[in-house]
């Protein structure tokens, strides 16, 4: 990542009975999800970033611009930034137009350049209707939609979301993730995205910080990490690996999409779509199996020669095991939770080649993920 | 002979509440955001005329404005001897016994909205007088209308400090308030029924206007 722009972090100390010593770089594009339990810091790293949280043992730098450093402390407003919070803290006395333009004013009506326009925010979150409202009758959803409007309309060089879905039902959820996936396809603006839901994280992430108990476990990007067993999420019960993937072609008799991912093809149940649509797909450990011979006689579709990266036994049962596509193994990272006794039985050790059976892929979709049948 | 009276009363409430809105809001925003240790102690300071008889608090007053007390100093500025029984003194004293009413209110609107919204205005790139304009003070409205109405009324319908350091001056210091007590104790029982349901008729209207008002904000704002 040397030379790539990034941001770089670094923040220590105290809060109450609460010690944060948190250290990290993340590239200075895409969305970086700070992932961890409640209570390990996540926020109070955000708050540190916007410079809402002082302390005093801090350091932070957006492509070299030092916000935080050496005795400087940058107050919020004068940081490029846009926050959205948890609840959505929309001001009340506002209209939804007022709301938007609230910070737009404030950075454009100084001269800086408008690079997200009002119409165009408008149109991302479909927020027309709601122009002329009150904030007090507006959905949660819609509320927040706006939120993310306002955020963006400040001209952010830095968005930062703490955990903008948290406070909301299962459907307003769904009405937004859509829209912040859009948000990533069109704005190139980073984002720091708070979280402590790993379904989140994996639809939306590009790059993974994982926090606990006030400290920086691991960082990465995000299929990497995935694709770590001995990393905290890989004991997960959800535990698995999202990759990208683009569409091949479609099979109008079966109704099957083969998608094209590094190292490999999976056949998955779909709609057609024109060859070289992107795709996030989530395939599950536990839907994982690893097999020395390829199965012919098998129902199941996806069967990929791989190579056997690492392996972590957990719980004494169950061994998560590390696998890349292709027989040289160079291809996009998996996981596979099989149990110890197999792993035994099959004689398996990293490096070695194994077919990987793959029961179950999940497509990352407007709405949620969608998820194919059991065994195909 | 009525008008006289009334007019000083309007003067002074209006005057009065005037000084303690400019007085009264950063009060009222530093007791709503400050973390000293030592803010509650000027909050009980400020809240307790809302407990003291208006005889011990006019005594002090007496003290404290008369020719031998800062006020007899102050006064000498312009020739004078003292603050008490004069107009300034009345002020003074009304900013005093009225200052609960004011800042109370404010206070507890600045504290209801919380820092959150402050924080967003300083993400949107708001500097510390902007968010105080823009945001804190229309998300207080309420709390100021209050306020303002409050500390108004009161100072119309205050007697023992006034009569303690104003006297009965006619045009100086005899407010509604006095009047009719002057006019009972001699007797001038008509005039004092003219007076007496004015300001009845008075309580009533800014009461009822207040809760209308009250209303009409809590239903578009917070």
């Amino acid at each position: 990542m040397t030379g790539a722009p990034q941001l770089s972090a670094r923040f220590r100390g105290r809060l109450g009975a609460f010690a944060l010593d948190v250290a990290f770089t993340a590239p200075a594009r895409g969305i970086t999800a700070l992932f961890g339990p409640s209570g390990c810091g996540k926020t109070t790293v955000l708050r540190c970033v916007a410079g809402l949280q002082r302390l005093a043992d801090g350091h932070f730098a957006l492509k070299g611009d030092v916000w935080q450093g050496d005795g400087a402390f940058r107050p919020p407003h004068r940081r490029p930034i846009g926050y959205v919070f948890q609840e959505a803290s929309l001001f009340a006395h506002l209209s939804v137009r007022a709301n938007l333009l609230y910070g737009h004013r404030r950075v454009v009506g100084r001269g800086a350049p408008e690079t997200v326009r009002f119409d165009e925010v408008v149109g991302l979150l479909g927020l027309a209707p709601l122009l002329a409202r009150a904030p007090l009758h507006l959905s949660g959803g819609e509320r927040q939609r706006v939120a993310i409007g306002r955020a963006l309309l400040s001209q952010p060089q830095l968005l930062l979301m703490d955990e903008p879905l948290a406070a909301l039902d299962r459907f307003s959820k769904d009405e937004i993730l859509p829209y912040l996936e859009r948000l990533h396809g069109v704005l190139s603006v980073p984002v720091l995205y708070v979280s402590h839901d790993i379904a989140e994280v994996e639809r939306l992430a590009d790059y993974l910080v994982l926090l606990e108990a006030g400290r920086v476990t691991a960082a990465g990007p995000l299929p990497d990490m995935q694709a770590d067993p001995a990393l905290p999420i890989a004991r997960m019960p959800e535990a698995g690996a999202t990759l990208p993937a683009t569409v091949e072609r479609f099979d109008p008799h079966y109704g099957l999409v083969t998608l094209a991912l590094a190292g490999g093809r999976l056949l998955v149940p779909g709609n057609p779509e024109p060859p070289g649509t992107p795709h996030r797909v989530r395939i599950a450990a536990s839907d994982v199996s690893l097999a020395r011979t390829p199965a012919a006689d098998s129902t199941i579709l996806n069967v990929l020669p791989t190579r056997i990266l690492a392996a972590e036994p957990q719980d004494g049962v169950q061994v998560m095991v590390a696998i890349a596509l292709g027989t040289d193994g160079s291809g996009a990272r998996l996981l596979a939770r099989v149990t110890r006794k197999s792993w035994d039985t099959l004689g398996l050790a990293p490096g070695q080649p194994v077919f990987a059976q793959i029961k179950g892929v999940a497509l990352a979709d407007p709405g949620g993920w969608t998820r194919g049948p059991g065994s195909l | 002979m009525l008008a006289q009276p009334i007019l000083l009363t309007l003067q002074l409430a209006a005057l009065t509440t005037v000084i303690l809105l400019v007085v009264g809001t950063p009060m009222a925003w530093w007791l709503a955001r400050s973390t000293a240790w030592w803010k509650e102690a000027v909050a009980t300071v400020v809240a307790l005329p809302l407990v003291l008889p208006p005889t011990v608090l006019g005594f002090y007053l007496l003290l404290l404005l008369g020719p031998h007390g800062p006020g007899g100093w102050l006064a000498g500025w312009w020739g004078g001897h003292s603050l008490a029984f004069t107009f300034p003194g009345l002020v003074i004293g009304s900013v005093l016994y009225s200052m609960p009413f004011v800042v109370q209110p404010i206070r507890n609107a600045f504290e209801a909205f919380g820092d959150r919204p402050l924080e967003v205005a300083a993400t949107l790139r708001a500097g510390p007088v902007d968010r105080f304009l823009t945001v804190a003070l229309p998300l207080a409205r309420r709390g100021f209308l209050t306020g303002a109405v409050l500390g108004f009324a009161h100072t119309v319908g205050e007697f023992g400090v006034v009569l303690m350091i104003g006297g009965s001056i006619p045009g100086q210091t005899r407010v509604l308030s006095v009047a009719i007590y002057d006019y009972v104790e001699t007797g001038e029982w008509g005039t004092a029924h003219w007076l007496a349901g004015g300001m009845l008729a008075f309580s009533f209207i800014v009461i009822l206007t207040m809760m209308t008002l009250e209303k009409r904000i809590g239903r578009t704002g917070p």
